[in-house]
């Protein structure tokens, strides 16, 4: 927008990272009012910003911080002091009103407050950037893995990268390059010959339930902890999050014990909450830029700060053509934007103001927020002359087909990120062969490669089931199971999936 | 509008494995692809209610036959989703003068009794039904019940008994519900006659609509209003140990459990009469497994097609029906091969829906015709006037070929 030409290089699919795996909640900031006050000021600024600049991804929910009886009472005056203090916006209701909002919640709350929480769907976001950026000029190459970046001297003169579908190596040369790799920042910073920034990947797991539960965020009020925050997102909500240091940004596994917290924790928000069926666990890695705060093991990553980090590798490196930015939340993503890119337009001698927080993405001109029935709405019109390829997700053939055209080559996950295919209740169990013969019959996908995407697909899907694999999920893997095994016995198509 | 038992149903959402099972039952589904079927309108939709809005009015076209929550293997009670879906819609949209009416059978009834030959002579006469489609979006030819003239409750104000604690098991309670009393007071006598011959003496209290007409057209406060008003004038005799009988098998369902079930309706009144109430063939057969039942049946030399409607299967007694004709001589019933006749109540009148409801309909109708029976046995009266209508000859209620079988008339 300010007028440069500009490249994004991802390595893998946009949205793979950290932003595809978060919880979902455009912070009102009420979080962390008192453990992190810049936090909170940013969060409530920024969300507000977000809702209208963003609004096509973004379901206006609203939010309640709840004292259940398992909270210190104590909390919430100090919450309502600190929420004055640091601009959040907060009222204070009933505590009849809430359970009258949301009958399911715990009936044993005391006190509840109404903040301005929000759902953000991170792909809708992610795609509604891009589609602005692209329309500003920019070129995407995704699938393209920096492997390298160029140092002339005291200057850093672009990357290498590596093509990963075609296989070849792309030399790309610039005046100025930024590294946004989130928890993989230290890493690019390292290629830049700019080592010890240090971002400590704070992983946390998060369960999607298969409906809603509650129609507002809930988030428990209390000092920020484990699982306290329930969002009602698209057709799920999602119980979240721990936050435990991880050896490795790229390290996805599901311990048994953390789905049983998170389903503990569920059970604090809305009694009866084991029985509801959990459909698809993941993780995430934050990016915790590492400050004194966190101490020097930086084992507590629960309260190390949110805030977002810039690192001016001129002053701290002598390097310039180069910033880091990191740290952060999804909700205050374009502040850090707007931060790194001011820090470059001062380097660089310019003088091209931020237009970001005033200018709608290309899809949210109206402002009209996302809405529930939104699919559905759709689909009545739809409905006559189209077939529903994902039925839980509500994806129409139409979408594919279009979508398949507009980026040819697409893996099913590609798919999934832009169009919810298999994000349901049955976790891809009718729609993935659909997919895969549809992308087939378009000439997309022959048959070997059809293969390969249809077990890659499933693969992915099974990472996220079987950590909870209980109840209805389970009756729902064996169907899937039956006719993937035994009516289409995938097991022995001839083809070996990458892993 | 919510009630805590319709959270219960709602969470049943979660049981859906995808398997179809139910929309291969689906009557209307087969019959017209403006409806997209129970698992797409049941657990698949919900999903995505809850909001200010309802994005499907496709959903309208459900009957709520309810015979997709009886197939589904998984418990996913989506009739009763749809249900309460189709009365958020209807509320969101106001209800139509037309559905306000037709759920409303006593108020037509009590227009049309006093006046009933007038009455009569215009449901019949054609430029009147063009009128009332136009105005009323009622089907011109729509099946209608003819008025009887005076009420089954006026010819037998004489059986208005007190209950009776001390001799509970000889008296039964019988609840016919408002299409008998307007329109079927013959069938109404029939079956007061089969249970007097079977040695029980029949008090019939004094007795409204069960509401299942609101409810089915989405008035949901309306009819729960209904429903308790009945339950507190039977509640006395189920206390006093009476059992209660039907002949409308539907409204009997809505006392036994849609009621509680679909409406979320919780009193102590309702309880106890739906521990009470017994559809009428049903309670035979039960007369016959004490061994009470009077087996002095005589021959009847006929061929019969039956139909068991969506709301007698709701009752999940299998089919006492077929029971019942086969202890009688000479009687070769047959169980038609149908599960549903499209009228569904009230849907099958509404001008947008005829259509529908007769094609789903057809192939019963079909073996109907086919069979060249000189008529057909069906428990619902609906159902009975739609296939009276659609067949050109009598359906009557299972408890006349018994009637016909005591020698009783
Ligand atoms: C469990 C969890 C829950 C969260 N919940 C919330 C929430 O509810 N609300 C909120 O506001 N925030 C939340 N966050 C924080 C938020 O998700 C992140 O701060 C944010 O998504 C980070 O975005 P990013 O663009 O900095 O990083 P990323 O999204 O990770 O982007 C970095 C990208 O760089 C790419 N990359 C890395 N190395 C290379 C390379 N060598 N070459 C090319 N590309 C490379 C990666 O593939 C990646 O796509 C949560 C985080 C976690 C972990
Ligand atoms: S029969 Fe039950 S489980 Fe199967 S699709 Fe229908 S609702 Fe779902
Ligand atoms: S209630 Fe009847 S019409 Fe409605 S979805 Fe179920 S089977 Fe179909
Ligand atoms: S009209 Fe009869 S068969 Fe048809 S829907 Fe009803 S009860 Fe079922």
């Amino acid at each position: 927008m300010r007028g440069y030409r500009t490249i994004l290089v991802e390595r893998v699919d946009l949205g793979q990272g950290t932003t595809g795996r978060f919880h979902g909640l455009l912070h009102s900031g009420g979080r962390y009012v008192i453990s992190d006050e810049r936090s909170a000021t940013e969060c409530a600024e920024e969300s507000a910003i977000v809702k209208r600049i963003a609004a096509e991804a973004v379901e206006d929910t609203g939010g309640l911080f709840v004292t259940t009886p398992a909270d210190d009472p104590g909390y919430a005056d100090r919450f309502l002091a600190a929420c004055l203090k640091t601009g959040v916006p907060v009222q204070e209701i009933p505590a009849a009103e809430a359970l009258r909002r949301e009958p399911r919640l715990n009936p044993g709350i005391s006190r509840a407050f109404e903040v301005q929480d929000g759902a953000v769907d991170a792909w809708k976001l992610l795609w509604g950037n891009a589609r602005s950026a692209q329309e500003h000029g920019a070129a995407i190459l995704s699938y393209h893995w920096v492997t390298e970046v160029i140092r002339e001297g005291d200057r850093v003169a672009g990357v290498i990268a590596r093509d990963n579908r075609a296989g070849e190596m792309v030399r790309i040369e610039a005046a100025f390059v930024i590294n946004a790799g989130g928890v993989w920042a230290g890493e690019i910073a390292d290629m830049a010959d700019c080592p010890g920034v240090t971002v400590v990947p704070g992983k946390g797991i998060m369960i999607a339930m298969n409906h809603r539960l509650v129609r507002t965020v809930v988030n428990r009020c209390e000092h920020p902890g484990d699982g306290d925050i329930l969002v009602p997102i698209r057709t799920v909500c999602v119980i979240g999050t721990t936050d435990v240091k991880a050896d490795s940004p790229d390290d996805y596994s599901i311990g048994r014990d953390e789905v049983q917290q998170m389903l503990d924790a569920g059970e604090v928000i809305v009694p009866g909450f084991r029985q509801a069926r959990a459909l698809h666990a993941w993780t995430g890695a934050r990016p915790l830029f590492k400050d004194e705060r966190a101490g020097e093991g930086g084992e507590d990553t629960r309260h190390m700060s949110r805030g977002l980090a810039l690192v001016d590798h001129l002053r701290r490196d002598g390097v310039s053509g180069f910033l880091t930015i990191t740290g952060g939340k999804l909700t205050t993503y374009r502040l850090m934007a707007e931060t790194v890119v001011d820090a470059m337009v001062e380097q660089m001698g310019d003088s091209r103001p931020c237009t970001t927080a005033t200018e709608a993405l290309p899809g949210s001109e109206d402002g009209r927020h996302y809405w529930l029935g939104s699919r559905l709405a759709a689909q009545e019109e739809a409905m006559a002359d189209d077939q529903l390829v994902c039925e839980c997700e509500l994806m129409p053939r139409r979408k594919l087909v279009e979508a398949a055209r507009r980026r040819p080559g697409m893996t099913l996950d590609d798919v999934r990120r832009a169009l919810r295919l298999g994000m349901g209740p049955c976790q891809g169990g009718f729609c993935t062969y659909r997919a895969t013969g549809i992308l087939h019959g378009l000439g997309d996908a022959e048959t070997e490669r059809a293969d390969e995407l249809l077990l890659t697909f499933l693969q992915h899907r099974w990472l996220g089931l079987e950590p909870i694999l209980y109840g209805d999920q389970m009756r729902q893997a064996c169907l899937d199971d039956w006719i993937f095994q035994g009516t289409l016995d995938v097991e022995h198509l001839p083809v070996t999936v990458p892993t | 509008m919510t009630h805590p038992l319709h959270e219960l149903m709602r969470d049943s959402l979660d049981h859906c494995v995808k398997c179809t099972i139910c929309e291969t039952y689906c009557p209307v589904a087969a019959a017209t692809p403006l409806f997209p079927g129970p698992k797409y309108v049941g657990p698949q939709a919900e999903r995505y209610r809850g909001g200010d809005a309802n994005a499907d009015a496709s959903l309208d076209y459900c009957s709520s036959c309810g015979i997709c929550t009886q197939v589904c293997p998984q418990g996913v009670k989506i009739a009763e989703i749809n249900s309460q879906a189709k009365a958020e819609l209807a509320q969101r949209r106001g209800v139509s003068l037309r559905d306000r009416l037709i759920a409303r059978p006593t108020l037509a009834g009590w227009m049309g009794a006093p006046v009933w030959p007038v009455a009569n002579w215009t449901t019949s006469f054609g430029p009147f039904r063009l009128l009332l489609e136009k105005v009323l979006r009622i089907h011109r030819k729509a099946p209608m019940p003819r008025w009887a003239g005076r009420t089954f409750q006026s010819r037998t104000r004489s059986r208005r008994k007190a209950p009776d604690p001390a001799a509970p098991q000889r008296k039964v309670v019988f609840f016919h519900g408002c299409a008998a009393n307007f329109y079927e007071p013959g069938t109404a006598s029939m079956a007061v006659q089969v249970l007097e011959h079977n040695g029980l003496e029949v008090i019939i209290p004094k007795q409204g609509c069960c509401g299942l007409p609101l409810q089915s057209n989405g008035q949901y406060d309306a009819a729960r209003a209904y429903v308790r008003r009945l339950a507190a004038q039977l509640a006395p005799y189920a206390r006093a140990g009476h059992d209660i009988v039907a002949t409308s098998t539907s409204c009997g369902l809505m006392l036994k459990r849609e009621a509680h079930e679909i409406l979320g309706v919780d009193d102590d009144d309702l309880r106890v009469v739906s521990e009470r109430m017994f559809d009428i063939c049903e309670y035979l057969v039960m007369l016959d497994e004490r061994g009470e039942l009077k087996r002095d049946m005589q021959p009847v030399d006929m061929e019969v097609p039956y139909h068991a409607p969506c709301q007698q299967r709701g009752h999940g007694v299998g089919t006492p029906a077929m029971e019942l004709m086969a202890m009688v001589p000479g009687l070769r019933a047959s169980q038609v091969d149908a599960v549903c006749c499209g009228v569904a109540g009230t849907y099958g009148l509404k001008a947008e829906k005829y259509d529908i409801a007769m094609e789903v309909g057809r192939s019963l109708f079909d073996q109907v015709r086919a069979s060249g029976a000189a008529l057909s046995v069906c428990d619902s009266e609906t159902c009975r006037w739609q296939i009276a209508a659609a067949t050109d000859r009598p359906s009557v209620h299972p408890v006349e070929m018994l009637h016909r079988a005591y020698g009783l008339g």
